[in-house]
């Protein structure tokens, strides 16, 4: 019974919807406030119905009701309790379940936060998101219903959730990755609605700033997370594969990093506007796209959902009417005499407009490597073709090199108008610093010195001395007027510090990072990265679904020795067998070891990798999101508020982007 | 156009200098681009195609197909492997591999190996993946399959 | 120019749906190859899984309408299948013949002994070799047969009661299928 309201909760939710689209469009065109006013309280409803859908597939996977059949493909009465809640968003159907409710989420959270904006502007973003909502769950209804009956024969269990899926990880990066792709569709609703009254002046910008910074941090958060879970899930060690998948998140994240910058200038100097619009509109057809991509099996990959022909198709007829619409829109409506150039060749328009183009280089790389096995077999007929990993890392690391080399002149440049001589006053000393710091720092870190590492710490440096020292001289040298810095700066500050730590991790552990695949039998030991690895044997254990074998290492060197147990477990109702990593982490370095078979009597190989500075990426990934976080707890957006529907009026504080 | 080049507007003159940084650094993306693609793409080759002498030698290609059962064997020092991959037809060929296989792994499945064909027939890889879930197998491998029905 | 220029983005973008259409359409593995379409079954020679002297042929499923159906214990799937085979079997009197894939023919036995039997009888292909000769990718996966033993209908992944409704359903009402159910 309960499967059948959460179905029906879904339509009521679809219902829903379209009215809201209806009234929202119709009251914003004929300037009927009480049209507008039904619209935006559709919203709660539409959220409240598909929250009611979620619970009700959730209570059917705590119930174990095996006699839903996405229930008994993905669960099992044997899966511990926490496991079958994230069972839910385990695979497609449900996982566009929380997308979907994702969406509900973030309109609410509009509706509810944009009182102060022009009725007919808030009607025009709800009524967007409105037919985003509409297109979702239409989606859901039509090609994934979750809560299809097996009926009369239910088995009697489930078949489990994938073992790679059981972990801590997945129970939190996919709705985290979810609210930062859905999360774009906000900036994409203000842009279409600025398009769609044809006022596009600077304060669609401002209105959608903070939820652009909010959806960029959720991203970013659940990239780091998904790279997290790659690394010591997949047993291989690795953090980043460019497998298309995680391309599928990256390419939204680099457009959506653009289109901060270009939001930063547009609200502030009234400048980039049309390609802003554009920005915004291509950050949210990127996440469409990677929906499209993770769903349709277009491009295979470890993570790739089941493929559906039904689902892909519906999905790219959704994003040809979406995207092709809003282009067409933004052809027709896009202003043809657009603002005067009024900035120098150096200025800090300039390097923003420095940055937007590098990462859409950035972007176009990671963009081409993704789709030319596509395009190659479509052009040649079915020619099967992969893109190595050499490709993605020979050019994009030189673009994200010279990126990082703006970062520190960019927001130390003025406005408007800079003088190479106040640069240079400013950070002639700065760079020799950098300079002189990185060159020296490898030489504390063990192995060959490598120049390429010297290159990425002088940028890491650069950062941040020269962010450090404007944070110093816009407190006035003292401490007491760090204080009164706005919270916007040290948002972008501990971004920027952030993408420096990144560096350094990304850096630092791919270049000094070993590893050894090795045949040990018990007893036996290896040396590796200064530190001694003694197998002592194998055990057998237990866990709630599965047994596992369990190794035992002994590890000792730099004065201290611990132990590490990795697993090699089968699980119980699919028989399929998984490593699981033994991980020694730390600041510094990561000590890893995984168990492969055995080869001889008390004899396993085992594959061990000691990680240095591992962890800086995820943390430096964290670091950003809460950069992005802070800046939308700036003063000014709360000002905003506070003053009222005329934006005109609403003084913007600080002089900080 | 009546003005010279060096009478030209400022503002024409600076948004012509955007364009010409734009595309100059656009073009040099776009060729760096390219001849990294062109460097970095691994062709697949079926079992019959590498047997046939088809794939190129010493040079980095994926081959897959079916693990021949009973074929993997380990030598008795160090991490070494060979298996024999087959396409349950008349081809199979050596695979040689230096590490531990993935969880997946298993006889009788399919597998992808990424690495070079040497002048001995056998292929030296350097990376294998292998997956069999019930809703996946690497594209090239179901491909495979089609080919095989005509 | 001015305009026109504009309509960049929206072209650069058709450019992008073409090529995932084409890669879509060359991706789709639920789509027959047509090599097969309209073709007689395969040939095989394989034991029959109840009866382990009985050696089975293609001429065994000939003579009427057949659900032939791929499966294995270790595939998840099939288990969420096999619900909706019995459901088949129970409602409609659909005939359903099974191919073992990959599999012990123990486990087959004690699978069908533990959750009911929708099979007529069952092929054992064990190293897979039948599944080649068919496509096969993964189970599960079903062929519509009509009494020629010619197939009709291919699908990868499981038979549920969409693509029952959907698929497979309106193609026996092609064959008559039901009106001759009617009047046995």
């Amino acid at each position: 019974m309960i499967p059948e309201l959460g179905h029906f909760c879904l339509i009521i939710a679809l219902s829903i919807s379209v009215v809201q689209c209806l009234t929202s469009f119709t009251g914003a065109y004929r300037n009927d406030a009480i049209l507008m006013r039904v619209g935006s309280s559709m919203v709660a409803g539409q959220f409240v119905f598909v929250l009611l859908g979620f619970a009700a597939l959730v209570y059917a996977f705590v119930n174990s009701d095996f006699s839903v059949a996405y229930v008994a493909r993905n669960s099992n009465t044997l899966l511990p309790m926490q496991f079958k809640v994230s069972a839910v968003w385990g695979a497609h159907e449900g996982s566009f379940l929380l997308w979907t409710l994702i969406m509900s989420a973030w309109t609410l959270a509009v509706a509810v936060f944009s009182r102060h904006l022009p009725g007919d502007v808030r009607a025009r973003v709800l009524g967007v998101m409105g037919v985003l909502s509409v297109g979702f769950l239409l989606f859901l209804l039509v090609t994934s219903n979750p809560f299809e009956r097996i009926v009369p024969f239910a088995p009697d269990n489930g078949a489990d959730l994938n073992p790679l899926l059981q972990d801590f990880g997945l129970i939190v990066h996919p709705p985290l990755l979810y609210t930062g792709y859905v999360g774009f569709s906000v900036a994409f609703a203000f842009a279409i609605a600025a398009l769609l009254s044809g006022k596009l002046d600077a304060s669609w910008a401002r209105w959608s700033r903070p939820w652009t910074n909010l959806a960029w941090a959720f991203l970013t958060v659940g990239i780091t997370l998904g790279s997290w879970w790659a690394y010591y899930e997949l047993g291989w060690g690795g953090w980043w594969f460019w497998d298309p998948v995680e391309n599928a998140s990256f390419m939204p994240w680099l457009a959506g990093t653009a289109l901060i910058h270009s939001l930063a200038v547009t609200e502030k100097r009234g400048t980039f506007k049309s390609w802003t619009v554009l920005l915004a509109i291509t950050t949210f057809s990127l996440s469409l796209l990677g929906a499209f991509i993770v769903r349709s099996g277009i491009l295979t990959s470890v993570h790739a959902f089941a493929v559906d022909p039904e689902r892909g198709l519906f999905i790219l007829g959704f994003f040809v009417l979406v995207v092709g619409s809003s282009l067409v829109l933004y052809a027709m409506r896009v202003p043809l005499i657009r603002s005067r150039v009024n900035f120098s060749g150096l200025s800090r328009e300039t390097f923003l407009l420095t940055n937007n183009l590098l990462l859409i280089v950035a972007l176009s790389i990671v963009f081409v490597g993704t789709f030319y096995p596509l395009a190659y077999e479509a052009a040649t007929g079915g020619g099967k073709i992969s893109v190595g990993v050499p490709y993605f890392n020979s050019l994009f690391i030189p673009v994200m090199a010279v990126l990082t080399f703006a970062l520190g002149v960019g927001h130390t440049a003025r406005w408007k108008k800079t003088g190479t001589a106040f640069l240079v006053k400013k950070l002639g000393f700065v760079l020799l610093v950098s300079f002189g710091l990185g060159v020296v720092l490898p030489l504390l870190l063990d192995g060959v010195y490598r120049w390429e590492v010297a290159l990425a710490l002088v940028l890491a440096v650069w950062v941040a001395a020269t962010h450090l020292k404007d944070l110093w001289f816009r407190a006035g040298g003292s401490l007491s007027g760090l204080a009164r810095i706005s919270a916007g700066y040290y948002g972008m500050l501990i971004a920027h510090l952030g993408f420096a730590v990144v560096l350094v991790g990304v850096c630092i552990t791919s270049h000094y990072s070993l590893e050894r695949d090795v045949r040990l039998g018990f007893g036996e030991s290896l040396e590796l990265g200064g530190l001694n690895f003694t197998f002592q044997g194998v055990a057998n254990t237990q866990g709630d679904n599965y047994s596992a074998t369990r190794g035992s290492l002994l590890v000792s060197g730099d004065g201290s020795s611990y132990w590490l147990y990795p697993e090699k477990r089968k699980y119980l109702s699919s028989n399929q067998v998984m490593s699981e990593a033994a991980i020694n982490a730390g600041l510094f370095k990561d000590v890893y070891v995984s168990l492969g078979e055995p080869v001889a009597d008390n004899t396993w190989t085992l594959r061990v990798h000691y990680k240095p500075f591992v962890r800086w990426t995820w943390l430096g990934g964290l670091f950003m999101a809460l950069g992005g976080v802070l800046a939308i707890a700036d003063k000014r957006y709360r000002r905003l508020r506070q003053t009222g529907r005329n934006p005109a009026t609403a003084t913007l504080g600080g002089a900080t982007v | 156009m009546t003005r010279t080049r060096r009478g030209m507007h400022p503002v024409r003159r600076k948004r012509l200098i955007i364009v010409v940084f734009v595309f100059s650094g656009l073009a040099l993306a776009v060729a760096l681009a390219m001849q990294a693609l062109n460097e970095n793409i691994n062709l697949f080759y079926p079992p019959d195609e590498i047997v046939g002498g088809h794939a190129p030698l010493n040079t980095q290609i994926r081959a897959g197909g079916m693990v021949k059962m009973g074929s993997v064997r380990r030598t008795a020092e160090g991490v070494d492997v060979e298996f024999v991959i087959s396409d349950l037809k008349n081809s199979e060929f050596v695979v040689t591999y230096t590490g531990i296989l993935p969880d997946m792994f298993r006889e009788g499945q399919g597998v992808l190996a990424t690495g070079r064909l040497l002048d001995d027939g056998s292929f030296l890889a350097v990376e294998v993946l292998a997956k069999h879930d019930e809703n996946y197998m690497p594209p090239e491998l179901i491909d495979m399959g089609k080919n095989n029905d005509s | 120019m001015g305009r026109l220029r504009l309509f960049l983005p929206l072209c650069g973008f058709l450019l992008l749906v073409v090529m995932l259409w084409l890669g879509f359409s060359l991706n789709d593995p639920h789509i027959l190859p047509s090599a097969l379409l309209q073709k007689p079954f395969p040939g095989f020679e394989l034991p029959s899984l109840q009866d382990a002297e009985k050696t089975l042929t293609q001429e065994d499923l000939k003579g009427k309408i057949l659900l032939v159906n791929v499966w294995a214990t270790w595939c998840p799937t099939c288990k969420a299948e096999h619900a909706e085979l019995m459901r088949l079997k129970e409602q409609f009197g659909l005939e359903i013949a099974g191919v073992v894939y990959k599999d012990e023919p123990d486990n087959a036995r004690r699978w069908l002994a533990a959750y009911g039997d929708p099979y007529i009888y069952n092929i054992i292909d064990r190293d897979g070799r039948l599944g080649i000769d068919l496509g096969v990718y993964g189970a599960p996966e079903s062929f519509l047969l009509n009494a020629e033993g010619k197939i009709l209908y291919k699908r990868v992944g499981e038979v549920n009661a969409r693509i029952w409704r959907d698929e497979i359903r309106p193609r026996l009402e092609q064959l008559e299928y039901f009106d001759l159910d009617q009047q046995r």
